[in-house]
């Protein structure tokens, strides 16, 4: 069986990469049928809880994989112990390669910071956690019902960027009186007065303001829903709060994409070819699989609008090894993220090798490469990283009558908010809300407007 | 096997190992979408339904093609020109294709961010469209005015051991030989036991007939739209008649100044000019039933969609015709179809219908202004029936 050969490889490749420095917890690997693969790759967690839009992805993975374009060969979570779903229709070649490409991953997500940081909240469990989660929503599903859950789950999962990963997952709500500063300044005249009675001047000044809700823009929308909706029941809260750990798991898979991919794969090739144990058909194999994987644009194409990840990052990481050594691409792979390996590390010269370019797409289809520029290069590669992914959208008030003021930061993102989407969005939040929701955005004009629900 | 690979599962109850051969999330979330799209089909059926031959097509379903639901987030308005980064031998100031948009001239917007353009085509069965309405509707059941005049058919109904080897039940006298051996094991072998023959028995039946006319004006003040609006809602009223009725007949006529029987297919497209002379149009309607109907066997309906002018010197006339033809049918409906001018009925036909139904006929009318008002107009007529119904059954 193949399984057993490539089992008998894993030993030896984690001996390996261990040797190379690389530093990871203990990995489980499970071979997997491909229907399953697709199915942590729509969810992205092996278990996940049910809700329709997975289904949408679904059906789009399912076509993809019609057309042939797409083939996963493995999945990883990170973790102690970390868990690594292998497809069973890898080839033994296949799975020695992603071996080594999944302890790259393993290394990375055990090191970088801001996985780590990420990861101190979340636990190293995450794939139990979510597990849970599903659990637990399948039963509010008994108890509660299909529509009512899933009213939770619409606005709940639309908001699923919306989290501030510089908070902790399990921050406190705000203070609920402001510190009356005056009370506590003595000035002269308190001071005379309360020489001439100090009964009286102890008695007057312990009035607390409450304090507004939130006392500052609150980015953290999941959080701020759980906390603040006026009327959410608790299992509702829950579900907030369950997407949003799940976001807080995301994040930095998301935001360390180029590096992580580009770090498993210099690990790959590299571990590969040190591996002398690999038979030699095998080997070649695998480089071919390698150089499949990391190929900048599709085999029918001369050029691509869009760039590889596994290419960019393989081919930074090879380039700052070979210049600054290995200990400084370690020192890198720890302390930054995509923005800031993209921006100091995407040379002018690396950009030209590869043959990075920018361009301008018109909404009428015209497309024209533009004149090189090394940071607005970068600012393209990076511009659907930022805020994960999402519009800068935060809470603003609460109103007495309960009505929660969303603003849009237009002038940050340079443009408004689709309309359309944004009013189903407010439709959605508006169901668990239970009070109006307001949204101010700008209009085609950069004249502000103001969405409300209902 | 990893030793602790199925920690990931998470499946209550232990053995998690393989949980995910037996059943998979994607697909009935799936499912999940599928259901959602069909809830929000049922709620446009019928601007959905109003193109396309149905009334009397072939064809018991309805084909519905529908994008996939988006789940909304919060995006950015698309902007007129948008900067991306990507990879090739190129030079500044190249014009590049959009890969995208080779995909045909039929797909719309560029796929990379709309993650392409997917449709199903989910197909209905009108039958459960029009039990669905009802029963959402709460409309009554139309019940037959004529008495039965009896016929009879056969229907199947039982097994027995002897019969005529025609009606020989292959599968059940299998069946009862493997009851009776146990095993279907070796070659099996029948005895007169095992065999079953179907019987039939003789079943009475009311013979339903009925029949529906649908009488539109067409003369040139009704627009494309009009008529689209006016076949809408005769469509519906098919279909809820088809309820009751196991045969329904349907006769179209048009009429201007003159009138003339339609087939189907044709009488959709008939435009005609000139003035309105609704007379005519129930004088034909009343040759044919004296023609081809007996109002003795036969429910009659009448659905009659005009926008409500009548030449002011036909009143007396369209009055009379349209009396004698209330007397023979069950109901008679009218439906004023003024897209833009809603006048609410306060037009000459309007007034006519409104009279009849004053003096107790069974008789009723909507105006119709638009796509949105056809399940008021059908819940108004079926509801109108039904009253009228109960009034006329003691």
């Amino acid at each position: 069986m193949t399984d057993n050969t490539w089992q008998s490889y894993t030993r030896r490749i984690e001996e390996l990469a261990a040797r190379s420095g690389l530093k990871f917890h203990p990995v489980d690997f499970e071979a997997v049928p491909d229907t399953f693969m697709m199915e942590i790759a729509v969810y992205g967690l092996p278990v996940r809880m049910p809700h329709w839009s997975f289904g949408v992805r679904y059906i789009y993975q399912l076509i993809q994989r019609h057309m042939g374009h797409s083939r996963l060969f493995e999945v990883v979570f990170p973790g102690n112990p970390g868990h690594a779903y292998l497809a069973s229709s890898n080839g033994l070649a296949e799975n020695i390669l992603v071996t080594a490409h999944v302890l790259g991953h393993a290394d990375f997500s055990r090191n970088n910071l801001l996985f780590q940081r990420c990861q101190e909240q979340v636990s190293e469990h995450i794939v139990e956690h979510a597990a849970n989660h599903a659990r637990q929503i399948q039963q509010a599903i008994e108890t509660h019902g299909l529509q009512r859950v899933e009213a939770v789950l619409d606005a709940a999962l639309a908001l699923e960027q919306h989290i501030d990963v510089d908070q902790s997952l399990r921050r406190t709500r705000y203070p609920e009186y402001v510190e009356d500063k005056k009370s506590l300044e003595e000035d002269g005249f308190r001071k005379r007065f309360a020489q001439l009675d100090p009964a009286a001047a102890s008695t007057g000044v312990e009035h607390k303001k409450r304090a507004p809700i939130p006392p500052h823009s609150e980015r953290d929308l999941l959080w701020f829903v759980a906390q603040y909706a006026p009327e959410m029941e608790s299992w509702e809260r829950d579900i907030f709060l369950a997407v949003r750990e799940e976001s807080f798991y995301f994040y930095p898979v998301f935001a360390t994409q180029i590096m992580n991919e580009g770090w498993a794969s210099y690990w790959h090739a590299r571990l590969l070819r040190e591996a002398e144990f690999v038979p030699q058909q095998a080997y070649l194999d695998a480089i071919k699989c390698h150089s499949d994987v990391v190929r900048p644009v599709a085999a029918d194409q001369q050029v691509a609008l869009s760039i590889n990840p596994y290419h960019l990052g393989f081919a930074m990481w090879e380039k700052i090894v070979e210049k600054e050594g290995l200990e400084a691409a370690r020192n890198i792979m720890i302390q930054d993220d995509d923005f800031a390996f993209v921006r100091n590390h995407l040379t002018r010269e690396l950009a030209e090798e590869l043959n990075l370019f920018r361009y301008s797409a018109r909404n009428d289809g015209q497309i024209k490469v533009l004149e090189p520029d090394l940071t607005a290069l970068h600012e393209a590669v990076l511009g659907p990283k930022y805020n994960f992914g999402a519009p800068t959208v935060s809470a603003k008030h609460v109103r007495n009558d309960g009505t929660l003021e969303l603003v849009h930061d237009y002038t940050l993102d340079a443009r408004g908010l689709d309309l359309e989407r944004s009013r189903k969005v407010l439709d959605y939040l508006q169901r668990v809300w239970r009070r109006p929701v307001q949204l101010t955005t700008t209009n085609q004009a950069g004249l502000a407007l103001e969405l409300t629900a209902p | 096997m990893a030793p602790n690979s199925e920690s990931g599962g998470g499946q209550p109850g232990g053995d998690a190992a393989k949980w995910y051969e037996l059943f998979s999330r994607g697909a009935r979330d799936w499912l999940r979408h599928d259901e959602k799209v069909r809830e929000s089909v049922r709620q446009h059926l019928p601007q959905i339904v109003a193109g396309g031959e149905l009334i009397n097509g072939g064809s018991r379903t309805v084909r519905v093609p529908i994008r996939m639901l988006e789940h909304y987030h919060f995006r950015l308005r698309r902007p007129e020109e948008q900067q991306g980064a990507g990879q090739g031998k190129v030079k500044p100031g190249d014009v590049l294709a959009d890969p995208s948009r080779q995909r045909g001239p039929g797909e719309k917007g560029p796929g990379g961010q709309d993650e392409g353009e997917v449709q199903l085509l989910l197909e209905f069965k009108i039958d459960d469209i029009v039990d669905w309405l009802w029963e959402e509707m709460q409309l009554p059941n139309l019940k037959a005015r004529v008495g039965p005049s009896e016929d009879s058919e056969w229907v199947r109904e039982g097994w027995d051991r002897r019969g005529a080897r025609s009606r020989l039940d292959r599968r059940r006298s299998f069946k009862e030989l493997v009851k009776r051996r146990g095993a279907p094991g070796a070659t099996p072998t029948f005895t007169d036991e095992d065999l079953r023959f179907r019987q039939l028995a003789r079943r009475r039946q009311p013979a339903i007939h009925a029949v529906a006319f649908f009488l539109l004006d067409v003369s040139g003040s009704m627009s494309d739209r009009d008529r689209k609006l006016a076949k809408t809602f005769f469509f519906w009223v098919v279909q809820g008649l088809r309820r009751e009725y196991r045969s329904l007949e349907t006769v179209f006529v048009a009429h201007t100044t003159e009138a003339w029987e339609f087939t189907e297919a044709e009488f959709f497209q008939v435009s005609g000019t000139g003035g309105t002379v609704a007379s005519t149009g129930f004088a034909k309607v009343q040759e044919i039933i004296d023609e081809r109907y007996n109002p003795n066997r036969c429910n009659i309906y009448l659905f009659y969609a005009s926008d409500g002018d009548n030449s002011v010197s036909d009143a007396a006339d369209a009055r009379e015709g349209l009396s004698a033809i209330a007397e023979d049918a069950c109901f008679t409906g009218y439906v004023e179809v003024s897209s833009g001018l809603s006048r609410q009925l306060a037009t000459e036909t309007g007034r006519l219908f409104a009279d009849l139904s004053a003096a107790g006929c069974a008789a009723g009318s909507y105006a119709l202004n638009d796509f949105d008002d056809v399940w008021g107009a059908v819940r108004h007529f079926f509801s109108a029936e039904g009253r009228a119904e109960e009034a006329a059954s003691p």
